[in-house]
């Protein structure tokens, strides 16, 4: 159940507080941060909070841990390696001809043994991993 | 339609993926690039690409990769894994499929941006288990709906669909769907060539632990309503293993996962009185042996019978057990990998921890096991029957294109899929990209020249039907009596209809008391799940006036109408197996024994939409590994 932190008046509303999961994506993607949780009343004594700051440029989620006892705990945790928007559709993938193989897009290079295995046939295909896995084209796009 | 007055939109496409959650990004991603420009695929979300489904929040772990290029784990060892989680019945051709693929899918999200955590000296992904890989799993569905978000023609998000569309020349044979946009009210008709069914597990069926404000803390999501077993049920396909319902073991109350705490971490637990129980102990696994035979023997202990040990120990009242956290975080990495398990999957335990003032360096936390859960993609099999890969399936398995249901056209992925779970994430994305590439081979070849035949006859009754609990609301709410205490839906009383609230409430007892809920400990027999039959049929009935009074409550009375259909399916499949196979998920008092000799099969069911019977088909276990 969310509400706007210090404010004496509500601005917003929850349609449907029974029905939260606490997901916090409300409070990620507040470009005000005006969201914030009060944990569910069924379980979790008053005083406690959980505030995220979720920074997409540095890429990196920060959380301030406040317990009801007053400890504080403070963490950051990368949330990913490229830069957002970066991904190239498998239109821009080089086009393949196989359409009634077994494969998927960048197999069997993307999966670093040399063929797909049928019942049996893995453990051979193992002794023949390469540790290299390849994609057709680079994955993201750089800029 | 007279106070409501939605507007109809009809879109015609090849492929349609109903969900956009991990197996249908899965399949956006792998159908569109087949399909190029010769098919079009159009993703019907009902949240959005970016944040909608299981790993709404994010995840620690991704918890099906091989590692077949670091010669860990072969498909045929994960096939044999899987066989003792489910006590022997299982798909392995869909298992095994799955299980060779997954590795470039992994691969792939690695390369997109997702941190998956690499041991240095070897330069392979470090292990969390045997199976599961770690990752700072914050923004995994934000990437991969990036992905399916590219690679989409077209992409309708807040778009819930409540029914299939059969079509009218060819019988047994999907032709669309339809739903409404939850926030502006559209009416949507979708006409395709192939459907491809994606949306996810069923929570919320049976009555949770927590029912006031933490209603919707239920450990797998709460949007997770059922829709697509529904909709394939009452299109007349097949189903599967829908007895053995998913019961996990969890921290009480905020149900943070325990993977990493045992398998990375380390922790053991305990029984209440700080008797071991995780890893069990000699003189327990030799009583599951003795019940169990070689399925107890199996290393690790199958989830199931982990499960049970907590039940027995409710039972006897030494439990919940305790997760004995503060002999593990004796340092600061430590402590940081533990509270990053909860904040990137299950923020609410963080904030239990925090409203109790639970320091889990100092002190141990309760474990509970949760309410049931219908899922095909976790430590349970219930979902879908669905034809198996060419080159592999034995032929009683394969009647059409790989994932194919019973029903022509409508293809399933991820918790949709039934008998081959232990997917999880990665394996229900990869089993998107398996049955998306089978579409498209499907539009592009055999169903080249399909056009689906739906009358507009069709269409209008449609949205009567979808529309029609706002109609019955507007029609009646003159005569509602509201609480004194608040004007809040949730307790309208009227004559003349029930809100989703009412209908929820409903659904839940009787599966809760009836069909082996929490409050029973998981137990039931034939003559409770006769009367809870009867029950379900009056809720069915009752369904007629089920009253909305905006689009958000529409929504949520379909989900309620989906997951009452599920709910009705899993009380058949639970009857219809008369053993206990599964004894931590589902106990039938009146039949307490494993008995592998006659229940070594398939307990499938089939609704006819036409007639309204059910049927109950007993279908082989074949074992491709050995
Ligand atoms: C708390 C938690 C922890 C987990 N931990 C892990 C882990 O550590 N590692 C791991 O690998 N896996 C984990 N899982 C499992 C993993 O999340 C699932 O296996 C996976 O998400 C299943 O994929 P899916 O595509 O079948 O369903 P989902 O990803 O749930 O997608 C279903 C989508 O369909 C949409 N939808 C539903 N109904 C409709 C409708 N009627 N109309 C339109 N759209 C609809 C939903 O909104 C949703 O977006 C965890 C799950 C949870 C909940
Ligand atoms: S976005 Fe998540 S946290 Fe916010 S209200 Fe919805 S379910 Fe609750």
């Amino acid at each position: 159940m969310q509400f706007v932190p210090g404010l004496k008046y509500r601005r917003s509303y929850n349609a449907d507080p029974i029905s939260c999961w606490e997901c916090y994506n409300c409070v990620k993607y507040c470009p005000e941060h005006a969201v914030e949780v009060r944990s569910y009343a069924d379980f979790v004594p008053l005083g406690g909070r959980v505030i995220p700051l979720r920074d997409t440029k540095n890429n990196v989620i920060y959380w301030r841990v406040e317990y009801r006892d007053g400890t504080i705990y403070e963490f950051a945790f990368p949330i990913r390696t490229t830069p957002w928007d970066s991904i190239r559709p498998p239109t821009e993938w080089p086009e393949r001809t196989d359409l009634d193989s077994e494969y998927l897009s960048g197999e069997p290079d993307a999966l670093g043994i040399p063929e797909l295995p049928v019942p049996g046939k893995g453990p051979e295909l193992l002794e023949k991993a390469t540790r290299d896995v390849k994609f057709p084209v680079d994955p993201i796009k750089r800029r | 339609m007279s106070a409501i007055n939605p507007r109809t939109k009809i879109v015609d496409t090849d492929i349609l993926v109903v969900g956009g959650g991990m197996s249908g990004s899965g399949a956006t991603w792998e159908a569109k690039f087949w399909c190029r420009g010769k098919c079009k695929v159009t993703v019907v979300e009902k949240s959005t690409l970016e944040r909608g489904g299981a790993v709404a929040m994010g995840l620690s772990a991704i918890n099906m990769y091989m590692g077949m290029r670091c010669r860990e784990n072969t498909p045929e060892d994960f096939v044999r894994y899987v066989r003792n989680e489910f006590f022997g019945i299982l798909r392995e051709d869909l298992v095994y499929d799955i299980a060779r693929h997954v590795d470039s899918t992994v691969h792939l999200f690695e390369r997109w941006g997702l941190p998956i955590w690499v041991d240095e000296k070897t330069g392979c992904y470090q292990r969390e288990g045997r199976w599961q890989v770690m990752i700072h799993g914050e923004s995994y569905k934000p990437i991969v709906g990036e992905a399916a978000r590219k690679a989409a023609d077209e992409v309708y998000e807040r778009v819930m669909l409540t029914h299939l569309l059969l079509d009218e020349r060819v019988p047994n044979r999907v032709a669309g769907a339809v739903g409404f946009g939850v926030r502006d009210g559209t009416f949507y008709v979708f006409r395709a060539k192939a459907v491809i069914l994606t949306t996810g597990g069923a929570t919320l069926i049976y009555r949770p632990r927590a029912t006031g404000e933490g209603l919707g803390r239920v450990w797998y999501a709460p949007w997770a309503s059922g829709s697509g077993y529904a909709m394939a049920i009452m299109a007349g396909a097949e189903t599967t293993s829908l007895e053995s319902r998913l019961v996990v073991v969890r921290f009480k109350d905020g149900y943070g996962p325990v993977g990493a705490w045992y398998l990375l971490i380390k922790t053991r637990s305990t029984d209440l009185y700080g008797e071991q129980r995780e890893p069990l102990p000699q003189d327990m696994m030799e009583r599951y042996k003795s019940l169990y035979g070689k399925y107890a023997e199996a290393k690790p202990t199958p989830t199931t019978l982990r499960v049970l040990a907590v039940i027995e120990d409710l039972m006897k009242g030494r439990a919940p057990h305790l997760m004995q956290t503060q002999e593990r975080l004796t340092t600061q990495e430590a402590i940081n990998e533990g509270f990053e398990d909860f904040l990137d999957m299950t923020i609410s335990q963080v904030n239990v921890w925090a409203g109790q003032n639970i320091h889990p360096q100092q002190r141990p936390s309760e474990l509970m096991p949760t309410e049931p859960y219908i899922m095909g993609s976790h430590a349970s099999p219930a979902g879908m029957w669905a034809s198996g890969p060419a080159d592999i399936a034995p032929p009683e398995y394969r009647w059409g294109p790989n994932r194919m249901l019973t029903v022509e056209g409508l293809f399933c992925a991820g918790d949709i899929c039934g008998a081959s779970g232990h997917k999880f994430s990665s394996g229900s994305f990869t089993e998107g990209r398996i049955a998306g590439k089978s579409a498209a081979r499907y539009v592009l070849t055999q169903a080249r020249d399909y056009r689906p035949t739906i009358s507009s006859d069709t269409i209008e009754r449609y949205k009567e039907v979808v529309f029609r609990p706002m109609e019955w609301y507007e029609a009646n709410k003159g005569v509602t009596t509201h609480s004194a205490a608040r004007v809040d839906p949730w307790f309208d009383i009227n004559p003349n209809y029930i809100n989703w609230f009412q209908f929820m409430t409903r659904l839940q007892k009787i599966m809760d008391e009836y069909v082996a809920g929490w409050s029973t400990y998981y137990q039931t027999n034939e003559p409770l799940l006769n009367r809870a039959l009867e029950l379900l049929q009056f809720l069915r009935e009752d369904f007629r006036f089920v009253g909305a009074a905006n689009l958000h409550e529409l929504l949520r009375v379909w989900e309620f109408y989906h997951r009452m259909v599920v709910a009705e399916a899993v009380t058949r499949s639970i009857l219809a197996r008369k053993e206990t196979r599964f004894p931590g998920y589902t106990i039938r008092a009146d039949y307490p024994a494993l008995d592998d000799e006659k229940w070594h099969v398939f307990v499938n069911l089939r609704y006819d939409p036409r007639t309204g019977n059910w049927d109950v088909y007993y279908r082989p276990v074949i074992h491709i590994i050995d």
